[in-house]
């Protein structure tokens, strides 16, 4: 990749962001707002993925645990405690940071698959504590929170596309950094990474804080977004596996992938949307299909570097 | 007395379902070192379709089982043709990540199978009809018939496997390959035909398992999901493709479960095998049969 390239690409990059940016001035559809919001929390959520996937080499099936965690860790700070909104979205933050350092045992001791499924349990575990503890956390109905972040929808639009875009460049510096390559080189081999001296313990528990920190953010301020914290929204496997397809059709160590491919999947199924409970199951099959026949996704379309 | 009777019948039977699950599940993973996420979906669909052609279509319940285990089998090699084999022969992606990928596609196989099973049997748990009547006493518990059935047919087919893979030539050519595929090559097997031989096998077990376990406690899609995760806390518990360490997991899970369920509350039977599984990849992630 030669650099004009590089700075073709970052121009386009930039002006995509900026006709974003503009487009509530342009649109006054509340639908559209909404539907690219709800799209732009989901990328910030694969990008964090795709950190510890693509990158450090995790087969993570436990976002919605981090996500899970920050996202009731703040209502329930907010409901019970009454506190502001922008005290609760730093503490359901810390809340996913701490649940990141609980991966990081079993993500030093285990591999590939045998670490995904302790992620899965976890996941799992986090769920049927809601349902136990129904009394607070309002079990599958969800969680009612009193206040949300605002009540306009081009400044929720704002809300998330500035977290998304911020998410994106510090992502996008870090992966570019050496330390991304380091980290990037532990994912492939750990043995020979801490053969070069290099300690794959550190830059693992970094990879996890960081993926930690953007999809606690998220997640806190989707329930914030939402007004409520139900597991359906924010913990059951299905979302899960929204971020896994989004991060895999958009390409995987991609930064720009992540939100195509969140994007493109949340739009797919508001389009999808007039076939009813259905919509899931055709939106798994067209994600089947991609990991299938194009496992590397739609970055891989426009000619950058695909299989290792 | 009476209660720790029957929790001992009932965890004995429930185990016996639940190795059958996971023996297909561990023999997948030593043979093509696969970890099937979609085994909960299919589990249920043998269930589902047991119920509907029992009940719905009266056909009665022996036709009925023999529809729900064939259409796991059908399931499986869907399964097999349409996800595993594409992708296991990809140049696309690099050999070590071809496991994870297999991973999460098995994980949207079950999902679309999930879907698929609740748009069209719908979502509540059903629970097929006996396949004998009566009841017979057990020191003073009154257990049904059907349930001593099915823990005896259970055993049977987990007899049945045990015979096929010790003593058939097809058998030990499989266990052969959970050893040595390349060395299985050499000397003229051909690895394809174990492989959808393997597979058959499991879709088989799956099947069996799916319909036993809808006549012993009922079946819906919601379930799947655990039902996966509680296979491979067996698997995991009883070391990966190890027959004989699942069949001990499976009981130390079953009886785990039934206590729980019998003692505190039926809605809790997963919860201590998923910490036991935490705990077992923390301290020993060979599992507690393992050997290496």
């Amino acid at each position: 990749m030669n650099i004009a390239y590089a700075y073709w690409r970052t121009g386009l990059a930039l002006l995509a962001l900026i006709v974003t940016a503009c487009l509530p001035a342009v649109t006054s559809s509340y639908y559209l707002l909404g539907v690219l919001t709800t799209a732009f929390y989901l990328a910030v959520y694969a990008m964090s993925w795709d950190l510890l996937f693509g990158y450090a080499g995790e087969v993570n099936f436990g976002p919605t645990f981090l996500i899970g965690l920050s996202a009731y860790a703040a209502g329930l700070c907010n409901t019970f405690l009454g506190w502001p909104v922008w005290v609760c979205i730093p503490i359901g933050t810390a809340a996913a940071m701490l649940g990141g350092l609980a991966l990081v045992g079993p993500a030093l001791r285990l591999k590939g698959p045998y670490f995904g499924l302790v992620t899965l349990v976890a996941v799992l575990l986090l769920g049927h504590a809601i349902t136990i503890f129904s009394g607070y956390t309002g079990g599958e109905i969800g969680l009612a929170l009193r206040d949300i972040l605002t009540l306009s929808s081009t400044g929720n639009f704002y809300y998330a596309l500035g977290l998304m875009a911020i998410t994106a460049v510090v992502l996008r510096i870090v992966v570019r950094s050496p330390l991304g390559l380091i980290l990037e080189a532990s994912g492939q081999d750990s043995v020979a990474t801490e053969a070069l001296g290099f300690s794959v313990i550190k830059f693992k528990v970094l990879a996890f804080m960081l993926s930690a920190l953007f999809s606690g953010l998220a997640g806190a301020m989707t329930v914030f977004y939402f007004g409520t914290a139900s597991p359906g929204t924010v913990v059951v496997v299905a979302v899960t596996v929204q971020i896994i397809i989004a991060t895999i059709i958009g390409g995987r160590r991609s930064i720009i992938g992540s939100i195509l491919g969140a994007v493109f999947l949340v739009v797919a199924g508001e389009f999808l949307r007039p076939l009813g409970e259905l919509s899931t199951t055709a939106v798994s099959i067209l994600a089947l299909l991609v990991l299938v026949f194009a496992p590397n996704g739609f970055i891989s379309v426009f000619g950058r570097r695909g299989a290792r | 007395m009476e209660l720790l009777l029957q929790i001992l019948i009932s965890g004995f039977i429930i185990g016996a379902i639940y190795a059958l699950g996971a023996a297909g599940l561990t023999i997948i993973f030593g043979v093509s070192g696969i970890l099937n996420l979609a085994h909960g979906a299919i589990v249920v669909l043998a269930a589902l379709v047991a119920w509907y052609c029992a009940l719905q279509l009266h056909m009665g319940i022996y036709w009925g089982g023999l529809a729900g285990v064939a259409a796991a089998v059908v399931t499986t090699y869907v399964l097999y043709a349409l996800v595993v084999l594409p992708l296991s022969r990809s140049r696309q992606m690099a050999a070590d990540e071809l496991p994870v990928f297999l991973f999460v596609a098995t994980l949207l196989f079950a999902l679309i199978l999930q879907g698929l099973l609740e748009w069209f049997f719908g979502s509540t748990p059903v629970a097929t009809p006996a396949l004998i009547d009566g009841v017979i006493h057990i020191g003073g518990n009154t257990v049904p018939l059907n349930s001593v059935l099915i823990g005896v047919v259970a055993w049977m087919v987990l007899g049945g496997l045990w015979l096929f893979i010790s003593f058939t030539r097809l058998g030990k050519a499989m266990l052969a390959a959970s050893m040595s595929p390349r060395g299985l090559a050499i000397i003229g097997y051909d690895i394809g035909r174990i492989h959808l031989l393997v597979w058959g096998l499991y879709g088989l077990l799956a099947g069996i398992a799916g319909v036993l376990l809808a006549s012993f406690i009922g079946a819906s899609s919601g379930v799947a999901i655990n039902l996966t995760a509680t296979a491979f806390t067996i698997v995991i518990l009883g070391g990966l493709g190890n027959v004989l360490g699942s069949l001990a997991a499976a009981y130390i899970l079953g009886f785990l479960g039934t206590l729980t369920a019998f003692l505190i509350a039926p809605s809790l039977r997963e919860i201590p095998g998923l910490c036991l599984l935490i705990i077992i990849l923390y301290l020993r992630p060979q599992g507690l049969f393992g050997r290496h």
